[in-house]
């Protein structure tokens, strides 16, 4: 290895156990510099940007779908042109709105919610914190995005097939998801487009999960022991454990899917089905096999979306309530002990699938003590809060949100839990309105919360914080305007799926649909004010300190945005811990930076 | 560049390591699908082709073949190539095995017995022919330059799993088919 010149001999030598190797050159070139990067700086902002780019195509087909439930009848200009088979004159057909339904749960699940708080900011702060120069894997964390973005794009592809997109939701349940074009429209290509757009994924994010977990055991420089590494970094890090797993699963049982689609094998279909007037040529598949398979991979997701949110929360709450985390170490377990439970829970979202009642107690147990060290993480944070020294800047403001969605769609959870209350609520508008609150939403919040934290690293600029907090205030209301009622409404026994609520007995609801409708179309042009405020920032905001915050991690010792190697050339060298807040530090602020001067 | 002591722990141990965690977590998946689908009607018992043995017994030769190499790094890379070379003719066999099932009337849709078959052998010989890549690269760079043995130990650690992945899937094929 070459020796660097900014680097002293004696560190070469106290390092010998650890290679810090110098990964690549600083990049020539357009492309290399901002295309095919190997900066993990870069990659994260990448991932970040498809995110941004999957969130708003996600939310548009959210709001064609309200638009639909508010007024079955409208016709929707431009739509028919866009799609003439799925919305002739503008008015979409039922098989259409599932479609829409299917493409914005998998785009929000895998390419906002695991791209953005795991593998975006992930990326971009895991490897400053620890005090690395770059992930273990400059190459492999280069391909997991370009891989990403391919499933990405195979994604969107199915927008453009003859027959659209598929119509079998985010969970792609077998047979239906097999059988091919018999199964409806969409059902052919389309389907066969999800399965390998989402196979795609899988492999990327296996490339992703192996960086995190090598840079993390490996790469942490001087000092930078376990017990002193930043929460954030530790979510990171439990997320790429649960992410092996979880993507190690789905893969397989993607290619199987794929196979039973154009081999004509018949891994998920049983024998004897008849679909649409037509006797399908498998036999002996199981259905319930996919439905293992994918909640296997799919529950563990949740935890994908939102740990990342946890350990976000519990770095950025102690920076502005200028007080150490209440129980650092017992967050950490809490959040191994949901990485670990998580993979115990998975047939509780098959209650309705026919499953022994016995074995629907063993999956109710397990997710029911689940709540448990969630719960003593939102106890740690609101102790965190109780006598500090509050910052209100807007991230604040969206890590507070956070705990409050977090909660609010928590509480919900405990129904849910029951087989023999799931069992009237499971198939409702009440899941929706719980899965949007406890992962989209709260995810979100963690998305924006670490956007408003990391942005003055990232681009050297500050985000505006009047905009940011009407932002924040806005966005607030309209979450709860939209999914709160959402509750009643699957109380009141609306069958999620459904494209119109038209019926007789259904009609009674229309008005709260609607005031629904006004409330997701509001929260979404609010969003225009984050886009506005991101896009100003980023060329006019005001110029950034080192360490705008005052926070104690090892990003907020270096440049805004960071040199390319992260540290300019020098090792940092860990002496304290990522929560010594409301301490006299060396130079009389209120905080100890983790490099700060040991011996205190 | 020195030749340097290569430490314990780096980061491409760790990462094969934690590939070896992935490929058998997805192999659990596969196989936990095949014991589930085994218990249908409609799984049909047939004979592994005998192949199989030969082939078995040339990756073992690779792996031990492998070490050799490793031990004796000094002496050139005559043995890293041989590894190379019957991991290529273990390959070559697993074709040869498609091809026996194939005249015997049992293709990949025939029975979920062969499909678990042919989706086993396919998905365990992608991941040797990344082995067999990662094997020409350390070979690549041991003629360029000295300093290789921690890439061949990742290398190594990685084309062993897989000897072993194969005996286990060999003998749960053996077993159910």
């Amino acid at each position: 290895m070459p020796e660097s010149p900014h680097r002293p001999a004696t560190y070469a030598r106290e390092t010998a156990e650890k290679i810090t190797e110098i990964k690549h050159l600083p990049p020539q070139g357009f492309w290399r510099k901002y295309v095919f990067s190997l900066d993990h700086k870069v990659i994260g902002k990448q991932y970040l940007g498809l995110a941004l780019v999957a969130v708003c195509t996600g939310m548009f087909l959210s709001w064609l779908m309200r638009l639909h439930l508010a007024n079955p009848d409208l016709a929707i200009p431009g739509l028919g042109k866009l799609w003439p088979n799925g919305a002739p004159g503008g008015v979409m057909t039922p098989e259409f709105y599932l479609s829409l339904m299917t493409m914005h749960g998998t785009i929000m699940v895998f390419f906002v919610l695991t791209t953005a708080p795991f593998a975006g900011f992930g990326n971009f702060a895991l490897p400053i914190q620890i005090g690395a120069e770059d992930m273990a894997f400059p190459r492999f964390n280069m391909m997991s995005f370009w891989v990403t973005f391919l499933a990405f794009l195979v994604l969107v592809a199915a927008f453009f097939v003859p027959a659209g997109p598929p119509i079998s939701g985010w969970t792609a349940y077998a047979p239906l998801s097999a059988v091919g074009k018999d199964a409806g429209p969409g059902q052919g290509t389309g389907q066969l487009l999800w399965a390998i757009s989402i196979a795609i994924f899988c492999v990327g994010q296996l490339l992703g999960a192996l960086n995190f977990i090598a840079t993390t055991l490996d790469l942490r420089t001087k000092g930078m022991t376990l017990a002193r590494m930043p929460y954030s970094t530790w979510a990171w890090f439990i997320t790429a454990v649960i992410g092996l797993v979880a993507f190690s699963v789905l893969l397989p049982a993607c290619i199987l899917l794929i196979l039973d689609h154009v081999a004509g094998t018949s891994f998920f279909i049983p024998a004897g089905l008849v679909i649409s007037d037509t006797l399908q040529p498998h036999t002996g598949g199981s259905p319930l096999l996919w439905q293992h398979l994918f909640w296997f991979f799919g529950h563990p997701e949740v935890y994908i979306a939102i740990l990342p949110g946890f350990g976000i929360v519990s770095q950025i709450l102690p920076a502005f309530a200028r007080k150490p985390l209440l129980g650092p170490r017992v967050m950490i377990g809490c959040m191994i002990a949901i990485g670990f439970l998580s993979y115990m829970v998975w047939g509780h979202h098959m209650f309705l699938s026919g499953m022994n009642p016995f074995s629907a107690t063993l999956f109710s147990v397990p997710t029911l003590i689940i709540t448990i060290p969630a719960t003593i993480i939102t106890l740690l944070w609101i102790g965190t809060l109780y006598g500090g020294k509050l910052r209100f800047t807007t991230s604040m403001l969206f890590c507070i949100g956070f705990v409050s969605v977090f909660v609010s769609g928590g509480i919900s959870g405990f129904f849910l839990a029951q087989p023999s209350i799931d069992v009237y609520l499971h198939g409702t508008y009440f899941v929706v309105g719980h899965f949007h609150f406890v992962m989209g939403v709260a995810a979100m919040f963690g998305i924006f919360a670490g956007t408003y934290y990391w942005f003055p690293k990232m681009f050297g600029r500050m985000m505006n914080e009047t905009l940011g907090k009407w932002h924040f205030a806005l966005t607030f209301i309209g979450v709860y305007c939209i999914f709160m009622p959402m509750h009643y409404l699957g109380l009141h026994g609306d069958v999620r799926r459904y494209s119109a609520f038209t019926d007789e007995y259904m009609k009674g609801d229309m008005p709260l649909h609607r005031f629904i409708t006004i409330a997701a179309l509001f929260t979404g042009a609010v969003q225009l004010l984050f886009l506005y405020n991101l896009v100003r920032s980023r060329f006019r905001g005001a110029p950034a300190s080192e360490n705008p915050w005052q926070a104690t991690t090892l990003e907020w010792t270096t440049s805004s945005p960071p040199p390319f190697d992260n540290f300019g050339g020098h090792h940092p060298v860990v002496t304290h811990g990522p929560n010594e807040y409301g301490e006299q530090g060396p130079d009389g602020s209120d905080h100890i930076m983790q490099t700060a001067p040991a011996g205190r | 560049m020195s030749a340097r002591v290569e430490p314990v722990s780096t980061p491409a141990r760790t990462g094969v390591w934690v590939g070896i965690a992935a490929i058998t977590l997805m192999f659990a998946a596969f196989t936990g699908a095949m014991v589930v689908r085994r218990t249908e009607a409609d799984w049909l018992h047939f004979r592994l082709p005998p192949i199989l043995y030969v082939n078995t017994l040339v990756l073992l030769a690779s792996s031990a073949a492998l070490e050799r190499s490793r031990a004796r790094l000094e002496a050139g890379t005559q043995w890293l190539a041989f590894t190379l070379g019957l991991g290529l003719l273990f390959v070559l066999g697993q074709i040869l095995a498609w091809r026996n099932l194939a005249t015997q009337g049992l293709f990949l849709a025939t029975s979920p017995s062969s499909a678990f078959f042919y989706v086993f052998t396919a998905v365990h010989g992608t991941h040797l022919l990344g082995g067999i890549a990662a094997l020409a690269y350390v070979l690549g760079r041991a003629r360029r330059a000295h300093g290789f043995a921690g890439a061949l130990g990742a290398a190594a650690l990685y084309w062993h799993f897989l000897t072993a992945l194969w005996l286990g899937l060999l003998l749960l094929l053996t077993l159910q088919l």
